[in-house]
């Protein structure tokens, strides 16, 4: 771990409009970017549900906050990790998922896909290597 | 590097205990807290589900229990009771903590 | 050791806030250092001084607030969540252009940094919700 710099796991279970608790965690990934630390974002249980494309929330009359989720690679958050079996329980794959992306400033600013899918174990052992946990 | 995961909900209403099972690694503690602790009530299919988990450490917050009227003879076994100090005695001798929210 | 503690959810719904209390209380008591103390999402709701409990039961935000004055703690209302919920100090009734503030005696607004300045500085966060 580098001098001052912690790892950071933004553990999102929730589903997305039936309560605040997605809306006001990427609130906090927001600000979090940036103090610099080393972000990761997980999305498990109904949490996936959160990434699933097509929103539409005009008849509903409450705030469409998909874009936000667009915009997380602009603030270096390049991190996503989507649990495959949360996902195929619910009768998803990657297919049904916003496509998020960020620019590599390692390889020319190549655009790259920020969503890692792993696997139940992977997502336990990526819990495991954080410092902090923040759970939505 | 040890975790405790906290668990606060009911394991007949929510999934949040089983799924914390399913990321639970070995040598990490699991505390019910609030309606979590209904899990300890011996007998029950989640008392059950806690039996059969292995190399994980269970504790259970003695308050929570005592107001929900779990006594010590409906605890299963393998659950250790703790009070609020307990509670912290547990985070901070665990490297981090995990909310199931 | 220091501590830093997130409250997610209001009081009397939901039994978050007390948990937290209890366990700010506890960890005082063994001799750690509460850095901070953060209210976010409905956990804003503590910090309303307008709350009148029946007499027979807790007074949760007072509770807060007399441990605030004991212990010297930093109890943090996120400022984002605060304003969708109406809790208001005065300086912010001001800026809005609202005709009255509520926040109790013993918590400041401030902004979600708080949080991940929490996050950063202590050595175990522990987050209390629903």
């Amino acid at each position: 771990m580098s001098e001052g710099i912690k790892k950071f796991l933004y553990v999102n279970r929730k589903a997305p409009h039936g309560t605040i608790y997605a809306l006001e965690a990427l609130e906090v990934v927001l600000i979090g970017a940036a103090f610099e630390q080393d972000v990761s974002l997980a999305f498990l249980d109904d949490g996936v549900f959160q990434l699933v494309k097509g929103w539409d929330t005009k008849e509903l009359g409450s705030k469409n906050f998909a874009p936000t989720y667009m915009a997380l690679g602009d603030y270096d958050v390049s991190k996503i990790y989507v649990e495959k079996e949360s996902l195929e329980e619910r009768g998803l794959s990657e297919d049904d998922l916003m496509e998020l992306t960020y620019e590599d400033e390692d390889d020319d600013w190549a655009e790259k896909s920020s969503i890692h899918i792993v696997s139940r174990e992977e997502m336990a052992r990526l819990m495991a290597a954080n410092d902090v946990i923040l759970s939505f | 590097m040890a975790m405790l995961h906290i668990v606060n909900k009911s394991p007949y209403e929510k999934g949040a205990l089983e799924s914390c099972l399913n990321h639970a690694l070995e040598g990490d503690t699991v505390i019910l807290i609030e309606d979590g602790v209904y899990a300890c009530v011996k007998g029950g299919r989640a008392a059950n589900a806690l039996a059969s988990v292995k190399g994980i450490r269970f504790a259970a917050l003695s308050a929570d229990l005592k107001a929900r009227g779990i006594g010590e003879d409906k605890m299963t076994e393998g659950v250790d009771v703790v009070d609020y100090g307990g509670f912290v005695d547990l985070v901070t001798s665990c490297d981090k903590t995990e909310s199931w929210l | 050791m220091k501590l830093g503690i997130v409250v997610n959810e209001g009081p009397y719904t939901h039994e978050a806030s007390d948990t937290a209390y209890n366990f700010v209380v506890a960890a005082l008591e063994k001799g750690h250092e509460i850095f901070r103390v953060f209210f976010y999402h409905d956990g804003v709701n503590n910090a309303t001084r307008l709350t009148v409990p029946p007499q027979d039961d807790r007074n949760i935000q007072q509770k807060w607030t007399d441990l605030q004055a004991k212990h010297d703690l930093d109890l943090v209302v996120c400022i984002a969540a605060a304003q969708r919920r109406g809790i208001l100090d005065e300086n912010e009734m001001k800026r809005q252009g609202k005709d009255a503030y509520n926040i109790a005696p013993g918590f400041r607004i401030s902004g979600l940094g708080q949080l991940i300045e929490a996050g950063i500085q202590c050595d175990r966060l522990v987050t209390f919700g629903d």
